[in-house]
């Protein structure tokens, strides 16, 4: 994770002003930044997101690629999870410095996409042990601003929300040969659901209290953090504990009650976003990356 | 009550030219023609190639009689004799200190530079050397001055006055140089109730101003005690209205922050950072500079 070195003196500042509520740009401890989330901004992908956080800017593109289904799970589709650290980020991720903290991210979204309930596979199966949907999700990260795995999901949802995945139809020859044809119109396609997607809510600790959305300076400042992963009913679906400090059970409790309470409001404002982009249409103006 | 806000992203509207305007400033890219006569003198910023003066930097054309510049919006600190800077020490060597301060190369603050604990002058033996990591660590933030430019733009800083040293407790705002205003003093203590130190590599210090002026120990001691929650508000305030004027391209001095802050009031701290408040607020202030002009 790319981090800011700071003096004793900036360190006690932020953890003396976390305890009173008030944070550097004056926020409350349980206030997000301001979010911009776009979709559609990549053309070759099937659905594609782009959230900016503060100065945390995060591009997600999920690719529908036909593929053959898991053994153990003969019918339905399953998802696969990439994350690039760019060197634009930071200079820490130049070469491959940024392959550690990627694959941490990806095997935490592999985990938050586990339960049953969060993505409806069924319906991404075609033939049951020959054909499926396989989405793979590749994310991209330009820029660390801190609070990475919130920005993360956030962008994955968006991303899934956006994704149009082509009808297909399974035509049965004489002989039981199947063929596979796509349906001509591009308007044609199905959706996925995503009102069980969960969100990530990562809470540092600092001081006495814990904080959501932390900026760079923030996670400098704090030891341990928990990540949890809410629904948008408040369900919680996994929790990670991150960090070289320790948690006392009381105030892992308290913060998974404060996640849950924050996840739900995110999902709230998100969703309000997606259906207001969605409403515009086709007359939405695309800002895309040069705007 | 938790505040989560989310919006959709708006394009960036094109400037709209500025009625102060002196005059219509020459703005080039890096390969464009300033001037093909050849009685001028190239300054910083451009070169000659086939008897053309050619800008090396993206900026605005600055002439002053027969020398020509380009001063670049975006760049890296360039450090100039006298200029107050502030940074943060990245390496603690035998007998200097490497400091980060947004420049090309780290700047350097030798140990004869830097200023006694108790203001003594003597000279530095063996045992200073030892002791240098308790007076300044890896992290540290330093307010200093220029003292000299070595020959590959590495600049020398020295602490030699009780008015520079160790900083405290406090916010580092970091913006582009260009942006800081050149000025008598640098070192501004606010009427809202703080105090603030712009320096002109573009880390503006912000923190809480201290009760008492005279016993100065140059600035060894730190004060960890914590500061009360109305100075607190008001160091976020400066904060989010010198983030506000840096995303709106406005010069950073003591009166502007000030205008600024007195246009922020009415809206909440944290409301600061909305797009459509950052405009309003520095429409205001923009207003204001014009009229303390005009």
């Amino acid at each position: 994770m790319a981090t800011v070195v700071l003096s004793e003196a900036e360190k006690v500042y932020i953890v003396h002003g976390v305890q009173e509520d008030l944070r550097l740009d004056g926020r409350g401890c349980e206030d997000y930044r301001c979010a911009e989330v776009e979709t559609d901004v990549v053309s070759n992908t099937s659905g594609s997101a782009r959230v900016k956080l503060g100065h945390t800017d995060i591009l997600v593109g999920v690719k529908a690629e036909m593929g053959t289904p898991k053994l153990e799970k003969p019918d339905e589709g399953y998802l696969e999870f990439f994350v690039d650290c760019s060197a634009n980020a930071t200079p820490e991720f130049e070469g491959r410095g940024g392959e550690e903290l990627g694959s941490e991210i990806a095997n935490t979204l592999c985990r938050v996409f586990s339960s049953e309930s969060t993505v409806d596979l069924k319906s991404l199966c075609i033939n049951p042990r020959e054909h499926c949907w396989v989405l793979y999700v590749d994310v991209l990260l330009l820029e660390c601003g801190g609070n990475l795995f919130d920005a993360i999901s956030v962008a994955v949802k968006a991303a899934l929300f956006n994704t149009r995945i082509p009808k297909v139809r399974v035509l049965e020859d004489q002989e039981g040969s199947k063929e596979i044809e796509l349906s001509d119109d591009p308007y044609d396609c199905i959706r996925l659901s995503v009102d069980n997607v969960p969100c990530i809510v990562t809470l540092n600790k600092i001081g006495y209290r814990h904080v959501v959305d932390a900026t760079l300076q923030e996670e400098a400042c704090s030891l341990a953090s928990l990540l949890i992963s809410v629904t948008s009913k408040g369900a919680l679906t996994s929790m990670k504990k991150m960090g070289k400090g320790s948690l006392d059970p009381e105030s892992i409790f308290e913060m998974m009650e404060t996640g849950k309470r924050v996840g739900k409001s995110l999902h709230t404002a998100l969703q309000k976003i997606l259906d207001e982009e969605e409403s515009l249409g086709t007359s939405r103006q695309k800002v895309g990356f040069l705007g | 009550m938790a505040a989560v806000s989310m919006r959709l992203p708006v394009a960036r509207k094109p400037a709209r030219p500025s009625a102060s305007r002196s005059g219509e400033k020459h703005l080039v890219a890096p390969g464009d023609t300033i001037t093909t006569d050849t009685g001028y003198m190239r300054g910083h910023g451009t070169y000659v190639e086939e008897e053309k003066l050619i800008a090396s930097v993206a900026g605005a054309v600055e002439r002053v009689n027969k020398l020509v510049c380009v001063k670049a919006l975006k760049t890296r600190y360039n450090g100039e004799v006298g200029d107050i800077v502030v940074g943060r020490i990245t390496e603690v060597q035998q007998k200097r200190w490497k400091v980060e301060t947004n420049s090309r190369l780290d700047s350097v603050l030798l140990l004869s530079s830097m200023n006694l604990p108790g203001g003594e002058l003597r000279r530095r033996s063996a045992e200073d050397e030892l002791a240098m990591r308790d007076y300044l660590q890896e992290g540290d933030l330093i307010s200093a001055e220029v003292q000299s430019v070595f020959s590959d733009g590495a600049v020398s800083l020295h602490t030699r006055s009780l008015k520079y040293g160790k900083l405290g407790q406090g916010v580092l705002v970091q913006v582009s140089p260009s942006l800081v205003k050149r000025q008598k003093t640098h070192f501004h203590d606010l009427p809202c109730g703080a105090s603030v130190i712009l320096g002109n590599n573009g880390f503006i210090w912000i923190y809480p101003t201290p009760e008492q002026r005279e016993e100065e120990a140059g600035g060894f001691t730190t004060n960890l005690e914590p500061v009360p929650l109305s100075d607190r508000e008001v160091i976020s305030r400066l904060r989010n209205c010198i983030v506000a004027l840096v995303t709106e391209k406005l010069m950073l001095f003591d009166t502007s922050i000030l205008y600024c802050y007195e246009a922020s009031l009415p809206h909440q701290i944290k409301d600061i950072l909305k797009p459509e408040v950052m405009e309003e607020i520095v429409l205001e202030t923009r207003q204001r500079l014009l009229d303390l002009e005009g």
